[in-house]
């Protein structure tokens, strides 16, 4: 993965960088010692590290905007960091600059359960949020399978999604308002505990922007009353295409489940081996379909499910009579990764979205890659909204298989765009995909997006490196070309 | 009068706006122009009519994806989707009768650009919630995409939010790809009588905060029921506060009786069954009540839903007007007398002193002469006013689409 060149200026210039950063951010706040720095190195993608320059741990937002001001003052690049837990290395430092770590920002702030919010500092876990509510019946719906050690904040810098945003969306459907410090200072809240955009949704940007537009200090979400009663049904079938019927069918009889993920063989008996939760292992593809609500709902659509399963010909159908039964369902599926790291030395994980209908197709090809290069596939699957999550087995030890298994990643996800998907459902590019966005951008997409860029951070100074293939040149970026004042198209019907 | 500038397709708009750009000249763009008083009056050399570009680019139930081009007649893609038992679930309002024109003319261009969606913004999202992907030409000139054609979708900035309620002033749209959903096969609405606005927002929350999953909830003062076309409502001669319970019949008959249950010490009820909620919600969705003019101005607010009748009720009270409240008490509809400013200071007062920046008020009708002086939206402060003027210009550094529309100079 080539990152930017770092500036030997800069690399020069470290001991003044801390000491300045020391005095905004006092005591332990700056990290400086090599060995410390190590932690620091990677995120979620461990197969891509960098050690940062300096690492900065503010406390406050003053002292966020004060060190963002420094930083633009002096052209130090800044890479912003929660809990460090991207899958796309979004967090990858750079040599010559500094991680801006919020992970002390760690204060759920107000529950407001009158209007149904809950104010949380970035550093929050995922799950804490759901902690801190739940005493009174709430939740907070994205549910990202790391959401033990996931930061909210980063969470919003991903748009991170989970099993149930079919039916309750991603973050940002989820996301009310925040309050950002831009790459020069500036302190903006963008929302709040009202709804919509008062103007343009700069909300709905910043959300997803991968710690590319601003650094996010503090974060209004919308928790939500958690359903009465969930209960799932576990369904196996002999050919992938008749799962993948199902799944449409369900869809067309009206119904959005809570959850509708699916496995195939591989997966399937890399999760079994693992937590023996007694899936079917004659099978070429298992449905998980979860249902929740008010029992009523759930006991009437349970049915209606199941008898879309049997018309699919399912062989193998289970439905859950009790939470026991309904969490063993899921045990395997939420251990599948873990499940298959076991049955691996390595494993790279990809994250494309395709159209539900594509995926027999996708699953093939996909096959047909892996056998062409001697790796193996394991597949989990959001299949509610066509999320893929192929699994590429691989052995970092021998010479070559790491960048073999880049190159078959790559290659899935081309498919994916081929089929008229796209490269990311819900781990975002980061550096993983970044080189893959003129697969499904062309030049005039990616320059707009950049251009978006230049009017947060005109200097390219929020990390740089991450989601474009090219770093932007704002100046360039902004001049309209006019075609030499002549009317192009006179043929253009006017009125 | 400008003269009008029809394209036929995507690549007629391309060339259109490089045309302009060429000859210096400003663009209005519009599709069925039913949403015209929308906003600040555009002062622009050319009318660039989209309404031409009515094409249905790919409708895929079964992957719950809508492509369509600007000009669609929104009328025409519900019927569509209702054939087959879906729906766009953010309940596009339909406010042409709103600003005195027919009902039933507006395109789903305009319904995206203008970002409003109706009283299921509360469970289901409004239109930024479920807008996908978008292709236009910016002012560059260039042709551009930004989303894609499936549901779930992180891949690189999600320039579609920020296009959808952007009011035309970042490009012309020549396709946009909408998220559909299935169509409840059922509805209820649940109606409390009687209460005060203040009691009514209390208990709209402890209704939205329950796990009857509330879909809506809405409360009329005894002014606005009076005058729904809903015999029901009428008939109760009081306010109303209304709960919609949305889904398949067994789960709406069990939440009904359940809510019902819950809030029984609070007063008389009343149920209204699909037909009469689907009919009301569509009202109050629209602002149904405040049709056609007169003399009268209407604001819409957004604020805390606990906030709804400090703000509201204050306001209604002190300069004579009537108001109800959408989104559990969250969204004010507001309609006062006329006015040379619309009251915009001292609504904008009231607000300020009420929810103290947590949340905004739009100027939903007034004269092209009040609404080309006042604000129409919110004000921003310094630093978000000149955010999004670099915002606007890198996607039309000319100021080509639109100018003035929302904000003078912008």
């Amino acid at each position: 993965m080539l990152m930017p060149t770092p500036d030997a200026g800069l690399l020069a210039r470290r001991a003044e960088f801390v000491s300045a950063l020391r005095a905004i951010v006092p005591g332990e706040g700056v990290i400086s010692d090599d060995a410390e720095l190590a932690a620091y190195e990677c995120d979620g993608l461990t197969a891509y590290r960098q050690r940062p320059m300096i690492v900065v741990l503010p406390t406050t937002v003053d002292q966020v905007s004060r060190v963002l001001a420094y930083c633009h003052s002096q052209g130090l690049k800044v890479v912003p960091r929660g809990a460090g837990t991207s899958l796309s290395g979004g967090a990858l430092p750079l040599a010559d600059g500094i991680i801006l770590g919020l992970g002390k920002f760690n204060r759920i702030l107000e529950v407001d359960y009158e209007n149904r919010c809950a104010v949380v500092q970035p550093g929050v876990t995922n799950l804490a949020v759901t902690q801190a509510v739940a005493s009174e019946g709430f939740y907070y719906a994205p549910d990202p399978s790391s959401q033990i050690a996931c930061s909210i904040g980063g969470n919003v810098a991903e748009n991170a999604g989970g099993v149930h945003c079919l039916k309750y969306g991603m973050t940002t459907n989820n996301l009310l308002g925040v309050e950002v410090v831009l790459i020069d200072g500036t302190v903006l809240r963008l929302g709040g505990k009202h709804l919509d955009p008062a103007a343009l949704d700069l909300l709905g940007v910043v959300c997803g922007s991968e710690g590319l537009l601003a650094v996010v200090t503090e974060v209004t979400v919308r928790i939500l009353q958690a359903p009465e009663t969930q209960r799932a049904l576990l369904m196996g079938f002999a050919e992938v295409e008749a799962a993948g019927a199902c799944v449409a069918a369900v869809i067309a009889a009206g119904i959005i489940p809570a959850g509708m993920e699916m496995m195939d063989r591989l997966a399937i008996s890399a999760a079994e081996a693992f937590v023996k939760v007694g899936y079917p292992l004659d099978v070429e593809a298992l449905l998980i379909i979860e249902l929740d609500g008010p029992p009523a709902e759930v006991d009437h659509l349970i049915e209606v499910v199941r008898e879309i399963g049997e018309g699919c010909g399912a062989s193998y159908l289970r439905i859950s009579m009790n939470e026991d039964e309904r969490k063993g369902f899921w045990a395997g599926r939420k251990a599948a990764f873990p499940a298959v790291g076991r049955i691996s030395p390595d494993y790279y994980c990809m994250d494309g979205t395709i159209p539900r209908a594509a995926l027999p197709k996708v699953l093939r090809r996909m096959n047909e890659l892996a056998d062409g290069c001697g790796l193996r596939i394991a597949n989990v699957f959001h299949a509610g909204d066509g999320n893929l999550h192929p699994l590429i087995l691989y052995d970092a030890d021998k010479p070559g298989e790491l960048h073999k298994a880049e190159e078959l990643g790559a290659a899935i996800l081309t498919l994916c765009v081929e089929v008229g998907g796209v490269l990311t459902g819900e781990h975002g590019v980061g550096v993983e995909k970044r080189d893959l966005m003129e697969v499904q951008f062309g030049p005039a997409d990616l320059e707009q997006q950049q251009r978006l860029k230049c009017a947060f951070d005109d200097d390219g100074l929020l990390n740089p490196g991450k989601v474009f293939p090219k770093l932007c040149r704002c100046a360039e970026l902004g001049r309209v070309h006019i075609h030499g004042g002549k009317v192009r198209f006179p043929e253009l019907d006017r009125f | 009068m400008p003269e009008t500038w029809k394209p036929k397709d995507a690549a007629d708009v391309a060339s259109a706006v490089g045309d302009a750009l060429s000859a210096g000249k400003s663009l209005e763009l519009i599709g069925g122009g039913s949403r015209r008083g929308f906003g600040r009056p555009v002062e622009a050399d050319v009318v660039l009519d989209l309404s031409a570009l009515t094409e249905v680019l790919t409708y895929q139930p079964e992957e719950l994806i809508l492509a369509v081009a600007p000009g669609a007649r929104l009328a025409e893609i519900e019927a569509m989707l209702g054939e087959r038992g879906q729906q766009l679930a953010f309940e596009p309002p339909d406010f042409g009768p709103l600003w005195g024109l027919p009902a039933g003319r507006g395109t789903i261009g305009g319904l995206v650009m203008t970002g409003r969606g109706g009283p299921r913004r509360l469970s289901a999202g409004g239109p930024r919630d479920h807008c996908l992907g978008v292709k236009g030409v910016n002012g560059f000139g260039e042709a551009f995409a930004a989303g894609g054609r499936v549901v779930k979708n992180v891949t690189g900035f999600d320039l579609t939010k920020l296009i959808t309620g952007s009011f035309g002033t970042l490009c012309a749209a020549t396709e946009l790809t909408l998220k559909v959903l299935p169509a409840a096969s059922d509805a209820a609405t649940l109606v409390l009588v009687g209460l005060s606005d203040e009691a009514a927002m209390s208990v709209m929350s402890k209704a939205l905060g329950s796990s009857a999953q509330v879909s809506s909830a809405a409360h009329l003062p005894a002014d606005i029921a009076r005058a729904s076309s809903v015999p029901e409502i009428v008939g109760q001669s009081a306010a109303v506060t209304l709960l919609r319970l949305e889904g398949v019949r067994p789960s709406v008959t069990a939440r009904v009786a359940h809510l019902a249950d819950t809030l029984q010490a609070l007063g008389p009820q009343a149920l209204l069954g699909r037909e009469q909620s689907v009919a009301l919600w569509k009202e109050i969705a629209d602002a149904a009540w405040f049709a056609g003019g007169g003399d009268t101005v209407v604001w819409k607010l957004s604020v805390p839903p606990s906030k709804g009748a400090a703000v509201g009720a204050r306001l209604a009270g002190e300069l004579s007007g009537r108001c109800y409240y959408d989104w559990g008490g969250g969204g004010i509809w507001l309609e006062l007398p006329g006015a040379d400013d619309a009251h915009a200071a001292h609504v904008r007062r009231v607000l300020n002193e009420v929810v103290a920046g947590d949340g905004h008020a739009t100027l939903m009708r007034a004269p092209d002469a009040v609404r080309g002086t006042e604000d129409v939206f919110q004000p921003l402060a310094p630093a978000l006013a000149a955010l999004t003027r670099r915002v606007q210009q890198q996607f039309d550094p000319q100021g080509i689409f639109n100018p003035g529309r929302m904000y003078g100079g912008l």
